[in-house]
């Protein structure tokens, strides 16, 4: 098994991790940056696997900050799945499956910048091929100049609506309908903070005026009822009624900061619905409660990808600090200009545009599959609840949900607010304990090449 | 209000003790800091298996098994079991005469153990290597959804008119009267009597009664596979005793067998060491090779204690008048059933079947508590 060591470790190659290696690299620190793609830049800054159709603002952004990191001296282990990792007496263990097979690293610091998993609120007809996440749709238009489907239906909760609905426009599709669950009073009452950042709200407004112009019906205040079809998504209808056909549909309620690893790492974490979810406990300088341990980015709370690069600088700079390699003091002021700008208004505002509502959990019916790994319904969760599960993790031992390929990254942050609208709050509804792998390992790659003499079987049980 | 009995730990050994009390007309308070079989009881490997069974316990078990088999009637809810052949392996010369001598002794014991020849083995269960050199047949096997005891306890208990008392911590014990006080983290619990049913936490559990109670700490762990086509149809171990697989109907496989993850009682399971992870998964693809097929999509981690002779703590707590403690049962989930319920039925004044006089708590019990 390849076994490395390194004075800091980041995992995820986003704009926050690459911003973490590069100012932790120039502080003179060896820097070991874990990605599962090929190249850098996360999902916002994904890399194009095609030569670019359109250059955007994003992919200016995305290019300049690979550049970069490339010339920082920091190393990228790319295409290495983290599935699993544990606190050391020295550090960190971080287990990694890789082109070559397993693999670890190890290491005193680690910063985790692994961003958001989207949150799907589940309605009837989710679970049809044809209907796919936005942040899926957004892969597949920024990295694969690709059109989710001839007539696309964009609906959900949060900017990203209007990003998709924008690209797909760009790219010649067809948009059917934006379908928003915020209403118009919702987004004025955001614009003061959105204000605060008027690139990317000019850039907003116009996505929003290029669908107008043409001619893309955009709902306000209106979810999705179901989607419809036989072998694939055919039609959408809306809660207030209207059909629209389409034969695709990107829909995304949201993002859930990443919290697998924090929590295998058994950090402490609270509640922020206003940021997406469960987040690590940070200080200001994004240390959390493990000795060592730093999370920058989305990760860390839902703020976008502006915040990012501020935090992942400000958490390189940290883990610097905290090895000895800056003197303390020295910095004071750029720690605060990074903190500023890591903790900006407009990031906030959108995060507390798609939080998730409880009563977009209240919604969903009782026969509506929930967990879709496990075809787990919303009534079988509610009769769990009912039968005396207190918590989640006694919800998911009764009814399997969160046991499938995903453990419960997709269902997780619905299942809980099923059950906290039950027991009281999401505190007493609890989180999914993290379990390794945190992605679903095939065993073949794991196992390798072995003899039976060579598997170290312990001496057998007494008799 | 004074309980007759209140049990301290509501696994799988307090669940079947207060049912079997509560059945028997005591007025049971089960309480339990958690949910109920949220622990070893909910998340080990659910095998119901003789051969790795003890062979001290053997009678215990083969009566467990009984009773799980037939739990939907006589629990009223379902665990899930599924009761199937069970293989034991030996690839090597020296886990041939390992097999032998233990299949041996177990079957004196009384489990319907059979030594077949690998060929044999390949008829009952086809997807084995053809290198198998012997095997343990045993008809006595099977496997329950270990995460659906709670479920089906909890339901049975309420019918049967306990007070389960979840998410409380009990933090001591003052004598009240002809009984105990349990102090909680949210007032006083009396009763007349106390078992103590903590497995991992029997240690801390006698303490609150100034009686030092040792027990070691085993972390054992699990893993399982995505859902997959049937690759197999018995209960899978080896000679050593450190595999247990099986594949439940939804079609994952549950892949244990004792391998060692780090923890403690006070922290609780903490981290899957990878080697021991490697080593249990290559030994269950060695046995089952279409398990390259799979993915691994979850490993855990759940505590058994241990007592100094691994065998069970059964019986009155010396030194603390009324106090029972039962765990440490070493296949705790297969034999536990029927040893709860043996304590049960002695604590009704009951005649029962087996003597629990080996599994007396006191031979462990050290010097007490200054």
């Amino acid at each position: 098994m390849k076994a490395e060591t390194t004075d800091l470790c980041v995992l995820g190659a986003g704009p926050a991790g690459m911003s973490a290696a590069i100012a932790a690299a120039e502080a003179g620190l060896a820097v070991l940056v874990v990605d599962d793609q090929d190249q850098p830049g996360g999902q916002v800054y994904r890399a194009p696997s095609l030569p670019r159709r359109i250059v955007d603002e994003d992919a200016q952004t995305g290019d300049a900050l690979r550049a970069a990191f490339a010339a920082s001296g920091a190393k990228l282990l790319a295409q290495h799945l983290v599935w699993g990792a544990a606190r050391e007496p020295d550090g960190f263990r971080i287990d990694l499956l890789g082109p070559e097979g397993l693999a670890t690293v190890q290491t005193p610091r680690l910063i985790v910048a692994t961003g958001t998993t989207e949150r799907v609120v589940p309605f009837p007809g989710w679970t049809l091929p044809g209907v796919i996440g936005l942040a899926a749709a957004t892969v597949l238009l920024k990295a694969e100049a690709t059109l989710p489907g001839k007539r696309t239906v964009v609906a959900g909760r949060g900017p990203l609506l209007y990003a998709v609905a924008a690209k797909i426009l760009k790219l010649g599709g067809v948009v059917a309908a934006v379908i928003d669950q915020a209403t118009m009073g919702e987004w004025t009452g955001a614009l003061p903070a959105l204000a605060s950042n008027p690139g990317l709200l000019a850039r907003g407004l116009a996505w929003r005026a290029q669908l107008l112009s043409k001619g893309v019906p955009v709902l306000h205040g209106e979810g999705l009822a179901a989607a419809r079809g036989t072998d694939s998504v055919a039609s959408i209808v809306t809660t207030s009624g209207r059909v629209f056909e389409c034969d695709a549909l990107a829909v995304g309620h949201g993002l859930i900061p990443s919290t697998d690893l924090t929590r295998l790492l058994r950090a402490e974490h609270h509640f922020d619905r206003a940021r997406g979810g469960w987040v690590p406990a940070r200080d200001a300088m994004l240390r959390t409660s493990l000795p060592g341990l730093y999370v920058a980015g989305d990760g860390g709370g839902v703020s976008g990808a502006a915040a990012a690069a501020p935090q992942g600088l400000l958490a390189g700079l940290a883990a610097a600090l905290d090895s000895g390699r800056l003197a303390a003091g020295s910095r004071d002021a750029e720690f605060a200009s990074l903190r500023a700008a890591g903790d900006n208004r407009f990031g906030a505002a959108m995060a507390g545009m798609f939080a998730l509502r409880p009563e977009q959990a209240a919604a969903i019916p009782a026969d509506c599959v929930v967990c879709r790994c496990e075809d787990v319904t919303r009534q079988e969760i509610d009769d769990a609840i009912d039968q005396g599960a207190g918590e989640i993790n006694q919800v998911k031992a009764w009814t399997r949900c969160g046991m499938g390929p995903c453990q419960g990254r997709v269902c997780g942050d619905v299942v809980a607010e099923l059950v906290a609208a039950r027991v009281g709050s999401r505190e007493r509804a609890g989180q999914y304990t993290a379990r390794l792998p945190l992605r679903p390992l095939p065993m073949a790659e794991l196992i390798g090449e072995f003899d039976y003499t060579d598997i170290p079987i312990p001496k057998p049980a007494p008799l | 209000m004074t309980y007759d009995v209140a049990i301290v730990g509501a696994g799988v050994n307090g669940s079947m003790t207060a049912l079997t009390l509560a059945r028997g007309g005591m007025k049971v308070a089960v309480i339990d800091r958690g949910g109920i079989c949220r622990q070893a009881s909910g998340v080990n490997a659910g095998t119901l298996t003789m051969q790795m069974t003890r062979v001290a316990l053997m009678p215990f078990a083969l009566r467990a098994h009984a009773m799980w088999a037939d739990a939907k009637n006589w629990l009223g809810h379902d665990v899930g079991v599924v009761v199937c052949d069970g293989l034991s392996l030996a690839f090597t010369e020296a886990e041939e005469e390992l097999l032998s001598f233990r299949a041996t002794k177990r079957r004196e014991a009384g489990a319907p153990i059979e030594l077949v020849s690998g060929a044999r083995a390949r008829e009952i269960e086809p997807g084995l290597p053809d290198n198998v050199r012997l095997a343990g047949h045993c008809v006595v096997d099977g496997f329950a959804n270990a995460y659906l005891t709670g479920q089906a306890f909890r339901a049975a208990l309420l019918e049967a008119g306990v007070t389960l008392i979840e998410d409380r911590a009990v933090t001591g014990a003052e004598p009240a009267g002809t009984g105990w006080r349990l102090l909680t983290s949210d007032g006083p619990i009396e009763a007349e009597r106390v078992v103590l049913a903590g497995g991992v936490w029997l240690e801390q559990m006698a303490n609150w009664f100034g009686v030092r109670l040792p027990m070691k700490c085993l972390i054992n762990q699990v893993a399982v596979t995505e859902r997959m086509a049937p690759v197999m149809r018995t209960v899978l171990g080896v000679a050593s005793g450190l595999l247990s697989m099986k594949q439940y109907p939804h079609g994952t496989v549950v892949i244990g067998g004792g391998w060692q993850g780090t923890g403690d009682p006070v922290t609780g399971p903490r981290d899957i060491i990878p080697t021991n992870l490697l080593g249990n998964l290559r030994l269950a693809s060695y046995v089952t090779p279409a398990l390259k097929r799979a993915r691994i999509v979850r490993a855990w981690l759940g505590l058994e204690a241990e007592t100094a002779d691994a065998l069970p703590a059964v019986g009155a707590l010396p030194g603390a008048d009324g106090v029972f403690t039962i765990g440490s049962i070493h296949s705790g989930y297969t034999s536990g059933l029927c040893i709860a319920d043996m304590l049960a039925r002695q604590l009704l004044g009951q005649d029962i079947p087996l003597s629990l006089a080996p599994f007396a708590t006191a031979r462990l019990v050290q010097e007490k508590n200054a």
